[in-house]
């Protein structure tokens, strides 16, 4: 027993290099995805205050948006990347409106109240949008455009010790896209006006606002830029699976991802997430079946929960400084 | 006009300090209890039985539940489906292992074996705080959830992969299983409700529930003022799982009659953590407002929409529910944060002012 | 002040429930349709509920009804949740219904043990409970033509033709792959068994519901074991993802075998690498029934329908209309050995049980050839029938082998020894007190 525990992974891992390099590739994949999720939960964290539960939904219902709009464009007659580019430029629009509305009608009114009011307001947009979206687009799951978007297709092998390394290229434009849109998120808030505004607002609402920079503004920034990671992440992730309402519960696995990174830090989310995505699929992959498989579905929450136990505020979270 | 307490004089403290101070609301609650003890079953029909009021209190259970430690203690959990599926599948086990036993005796004592699993799973509770601790509690959700369905074990390695309710007798009448009358149930259901409710209201205006309260409004000054923290802290989670394990045994076995393991799934706990927030943190009265009103909500609207024939296709129906149920949450928040229960506060300070608020 | 909210809105609701319930006509008959068109298994649950519902409107539209009477048909939206599958059944069990259609085996057990108290019959047609094809211990509950157990042992058969005999299995590796819940479960005792009897590895893979888009891990682990054959048991968002990661393994497609439910939409989102791609059958795909033309010209055609018409005719939809066709036949059943026109629940039941789907009555009702014949007697609720193997070919299903019969000699006493069980672990559990009607 112990041996299967403690020896007999390890010796697997040795014995099919290639096997481990591609779970760990694959974790990594899944890391990046969750931390784009994440992403979007540290943003509007970071700026408002407010535990953006619909960040998850946003995904699905953004992606939904593209395909259902391309869709419909197919209808009319028009399709081929021109509509795809059409459609992407429609749903952008599209969490443009959602951001304004969500600050214009949750935000505003709700301002100052405790967190957990804020988190169940996120609720109710949730709700409301899984609703919506189903509506306008229907519910049943839909084909991403991967191709009329440009993005690669079929997969790039190499070998290596006896075995071969698969590398799907959607995946390897995943990661690439997710790192350029972190640097690029990291510019932003580094170099831009409204970037130092936003990092203002963060470390004290009343200072920001007392320096004139307005609140109001700054979230539906944020808001929109969520919106855009989302977007991101729902074409990412539809085009490895579906676009489908079965991805919201996906999404909650970026709760761990976030809370082992700390909430307020976009390192965080990026670390936090490689970790937990390797980890579970390591976990997962030789420990698993010691079990009957199927603990992916709660290692990542253990494993957040093990690193909470050392540091109560994740691993690049502000510390918690308590005073009476 | 009715609702005045002139005339009522308090002799001692203890009549001061009682949960009820006020002749008009002593009143009210026996009419209540009355109603819900005599009129309902005697003249509800099997939907108002079956449908809205056996699944409302049970859901108003298991939001006591969650109300006592995130309401009462401050400590956000989104576990509550696993508690309330360990004390399920502990009820299931313990009547199968011993059917002698009056099923009642074994819903009370399933609460017992959650209690233990939450006291376990809230020991990280003394480090992590906050939205950090909400998702160490999703550890356990998962961590539960993926037990109830790998372990055979636990229901008695059924073919169906499900609880199977058994009927089960009290006093001679059929409680449980698809034979029991929707009127049994839910007597049954609402005396334990009852009877765990009162126990609440005396356990949170008693000192323990103080100890709770001060730790919700700053934990380390009730370090201070000479609260262990630790033992309060998971006291608080034991309570709590206690009362999600006792309702997910009702649940399963006077309502559902019979349940697959992804009945406690995670969605079940936002529910509930829905309709504490809704219901007001820290109430009781809440929590049946919260529970009844999260519930209600859309069979309401699927009602109202069936009783003027609107010709809305069914998935159609759906999507209007999930809209109007996430704006009227948003609107809800906006207009009375604190929830039902402080609307009917104000509502009962309103009516004791009355004609002359001033 | 407890309950008073939940009371008023309660009796509020009981009230509004009272005065609103619509006077039924005496004439028709209620027919509810448990559906879902939301939530994450929406991809499998939108065309069967068309197909089902499409058929029975157009015996409204074409002929009247069944034997002259009108059908009332009424959807409920159950989301695949058992929650709200309970609320549907309750709402409307007072309302006259001949017999319910859960489409989930969730709630199918719930509603077993209701279906006797109530007297409303349970069609859930090759899902549920597989030991409810006993109908000496399940006089209520209806599983035709094939239940799980069947479906594994004709995939096993179909195995051991390709692998040239089933002793060349001998040795060999066979993975599992499957929804972690009751309906994936239910299929690994006989697959267990079958691994002792011929002497394959079963390696078991599961996707949890929440995992469903996230397989990446379990395919993994199908790359590491290299099993001979791929045998899947999966529902909604789990089949599409499972065929896309097989591709991107690089797993031979031809030795992946499913069970029914992936539809063209699943098998399509993979791309040209699903080629191949295997599930069970029993019916044909295709608007080239007259039958079908029917529903497309009453139905479809007329806008009465919600499906797109480009899909028309494709596998789950052909399911849904499956199903209808026993709702149907159930019905007419029911009508000729009662001699009643508007008939009941407990009619409805006795119909089923002499359901007698044959070539003659397939031609008649405009179907031939679109499935193989079904016969159900008071003994066996399910039929038991053959199914073939059909390959997708990247743009439809085609039929690859004859219709393979399940090895009952397996199954039997797998289905017995389960009847026995629910009905001895369910205390009370009534025996069969109903009349079998003489075959008519």
């Amino acid at each position: 027993m112990l041996y299967s525990i403690f020896i007999d992974p390890f010796v697997q891992m040795a014995g099919a290099p290639d096997l481990l390099v591609q779970t760990i590739w694959e974790g990594t994949v899944s890391g990046v995805l969750y931390a784009l999720i994440a992403l979007g939960f540290v943003l509007i964290y970071k700026a408002s205050g407010v535990f953006n539960y619909a960040q998850g939904i946003m995904v699905v219902f953004s992606a939904l948006t593209l395909v259902g709009t391309y869709q419909k464009l197919g209808g009319l007659g028009f399709s081929g990347p021109g509509a795809a580019f059409l459609a992407l430029a429609f749903a952008l629009l599209v969490m443009f409106i959602l951001a304004v509305t969500v600050e214009r009608v949750v935000l505003r009114p709700l301002v100052n109240q405790p967190d957990i009011i804020l988190l169940m307001a996120t609720f109710g947009v949730t709700y409301f949008l899984i609703g919506f979206g189903e509506y306008v687009f229907g519910g049943e799951p839909k084909q991403m455009i991967a191709e009329q978007l440009f993005l690669p297709k079929g997969a790039t092998e190499f070998q290596m010790a006896g075995g071969f390394v698969q590398l799907q290229n959607i995946d390897v434009a995943a990661a690439v896209i997710a790192v350029i849109m972190i640097i690029g998120l990291s510019a932003f808030f580094q170099y831009t006006r409204i970037g130092r505004a936003l990092r203002a607002v963060a470390d004290s609402h009343k200072a920001a606002l007392s320096v004139g920079i307005s609140l109001n503004q700054i979230w539906i920034v944020v808001w929109f830029t969520a919106g855009i990671v989302a977007l991101v992440t729902g074409i990412m992730w539809g085009a490895r699976s579906n676009v489908s309402f079965a991805l919201e519960v996906v999404a909650l696995k970026a709760l761990p991802v976030l809370i082992l990174g700390g909430l307020t830090s976009i390192p965080g989310a990026i670390v936090g997430g490689l970790i937990i995505g390797i980890g579970e699929k390591l976990g997962e992959f030789y420990w698993g079946p010691l079990v009957g498989s199927g603990i992916e579905s709660w290692l990542a929450y253990v494993i957040a929960l093990a690193f909470l136990l050392f540091r109560p505020q994740g691993l690049f979270g502000d510390k918690i400084i308590e005073r009476i | 006009m009715f609702y005045r307490e002139a005339g009522q004089f308090k002799t001692d403290y203890a009549a001061d300090m009682a949960v009820f101070p006020i002749r008009q609301d002593r009143i009210g609650l026996a009419l209540i209890l009355f109603v819900a003890f005599v009129i309902v079953p005697a003249f509800g029909s099997d939907f108002l039985l079956q449908v809205v009021m056996i699944p409302t209190l049970v859901f108003a259970l298991a939001t006591i539940g969650l109300n006592l430690l995130t309401g009462y203690t401050g400590l956000l959990s989104l576990g509550t489906a696993g508690f309330m599926g360990v004390g399920a599948f502990a009820c299931y086990k313990l009547t199968t292992l011993f059917p002698g036993v009056s099923i009642v005796i074994w819903v009370l004592a399933s609460g017992f074996f959650s209690a233990a699993i939450g006291a376990a799973f809230g020991l990280p509770s003394l480090r992590i705080k906050g939205f950090y601790l909400a998702v160490a509690t999703l550890a356990a959700q998962f961590f539960l959830q993926w037990c109830f369905v790998r372990i055979p074990w636990l229901i008695n390695y059924n073919v169906s992969n499900a609880i199977e309710v058994p009927e089960r007798t009290l006093l001679g009448l059929i409680v449980t299983g698809p034979k029991a009358s929707p009127e049994v149930r839910y007597l049954i259901t609402l005396a334990i409700v009852v009877a765990l409710a009162w126990v609440a209201s005396n356990i949170v205006h008693g000192r323990i529930g103080r100890s709770w309260m001060a730790v919700r409004d700053m934990d380390i000054a009730a370090e201070l003022m000479g609260i262990r923290l630790l033992p309060t802290k998971l006291l608080a989670f034991a309570v709590s799982s206690f009362y999600c394990g006792v309702a997910g045994a009702l649940m399963v076995f006077f309502w559902f009659g019979g349940a697959e393991p992804d009945v406690f799934s995670i969605s079940q706990s936002f529910l509930i953590l829905f309709m504490v927030i809704i219901g007001g943190l820290g109430s009781i009265v809440g929590s049946f407002m919260g529970a009844a009103f999260i519930y209600i909500l859309p069979i309401a609207l699927g009602s109202l929409a069936a009783a003027f024939n609107a010709p809305i296709p069914p998935a159609t129906l759906e999507h209007l529910r999930y809209m109007i149920v996430g704006a009227m949450i948003i609107v809800f928040l906006i207009v009375e944060p604190h929830g039902l229960a402080a609307l009917w506060r104000t509502t009962k300070q309103k009516l004791r002012t009355w004609p002359f608020p001033y | 002040m407890k309950h008073l909210k939940s009371l008023t809105a309660g009796v509020a609701l009981a009230a509004g429930l009272g005065a609103a319930a619509p006077a039924f006509a005496a004439d028709e008959i209620f027919v509810p349709l448990f559906t879902y068109r939301t939530g994450p298994f929406a991809g499998s649950g939108v065309p069967i509920a068309d197909g089902m519902k499409d058929y029975l409107t157009m015996l409204n539209e074409r002929d009247g009804g069944i034997g002259g009477v009108k059908l009332k048909l009424e959807e409920c939206e159950t989301g695949y949740d058992t929650k709200k599958g309970v609320e549907c059944y309750e709402s409307i069990k007072g309302k006259n219904p001949v017999m319910t259609n859960p489409w989930s085996t969730g709630i199918t057990l719930q509603l077993i043990p209701k279906a006797g108290v109530d007297k409303i019959p349970v069609l859930s047609m090759a899902y549920g409970l597989s030991a409810a094809a006993r109908g000496d211990t399940f006089p209520w509950v209806f599983n035709p033509p094939n239940t799980y157990w069947d479906g594994l042992s004709i995939i096993m058969k179909y195995i051991g033709t390709q692998a040239g005999g089933m002793d060349k299995l001998k040795g060999k590796t066979i993975g599992y792959i499957y929804l972690d819940a009751g309906f994936g479960k239910e299929p690994i005792p006989l697959f267990e068994q079958y691994a002792k009897d011929v002497g394959f590895t079963l390696k078991l893979y599961p996707v949890g519901a929440t995992e469903m888009q996230n397989q990446s891990a379990q395919w993994l682990n199908v790359r590491r074991d290299k099993p001979d054959f791929m045998v899947m048991y999966g529902w909604g968002a789990l089949n599409p993802t499972a065929i896309k990661e097989a591709v991107k393994i690089g797993y031979p497609m031809d030795k992946f075998v499913s069970i029914w439910w992936p539809g063209e939409d699943d098998a399509r989102s993979a791309g040209e690498g699903a080629k191949g791609f295997k599930t069970l059958n029993w019916h044909a795909v295709g608007a080239d029934f007259p039958a079908m033309q029917d529903v497309k010209k009453y139905v479809v055609d007329a806008g009465k329908s919600l499906y797109p018409k480009e899909k028309f005719g494709e596998l789950l939809y052909a399911r849904g209309v499956y199903n209808a066709i026993l709702i149907a036949e159930g019905i007419s059943q029911a009508q000729k050995i009662t001699g009643k026109k508007v008939v009941t629940g407990e009619d409805v039941r006795r119909g089923l049980e002499q359901m007698d789907l044959s070539e003659a009555r397939l031609k008649e009702i405009g179907l031939a050839g679109f499935t193989a014949p079904l016969k159900l007697s008071c003994a066996d609720h399910n039929g038991h029938r053959a199914a073939f193997v059909q390959e997708w070919t990247g743009t439809a299903w085609k039929k690859v082998t004859d219709p393979i019969e399940p090895n009952l000699q397996v199954v039997t006493p797998l289905l017995d020894g389960a009847a026995k069980d629910y009905a001895e672990k369910n205390t009370g559990w009534p025996k069969r007190t109903e009349v079998c009607d003489k075959a008519s």
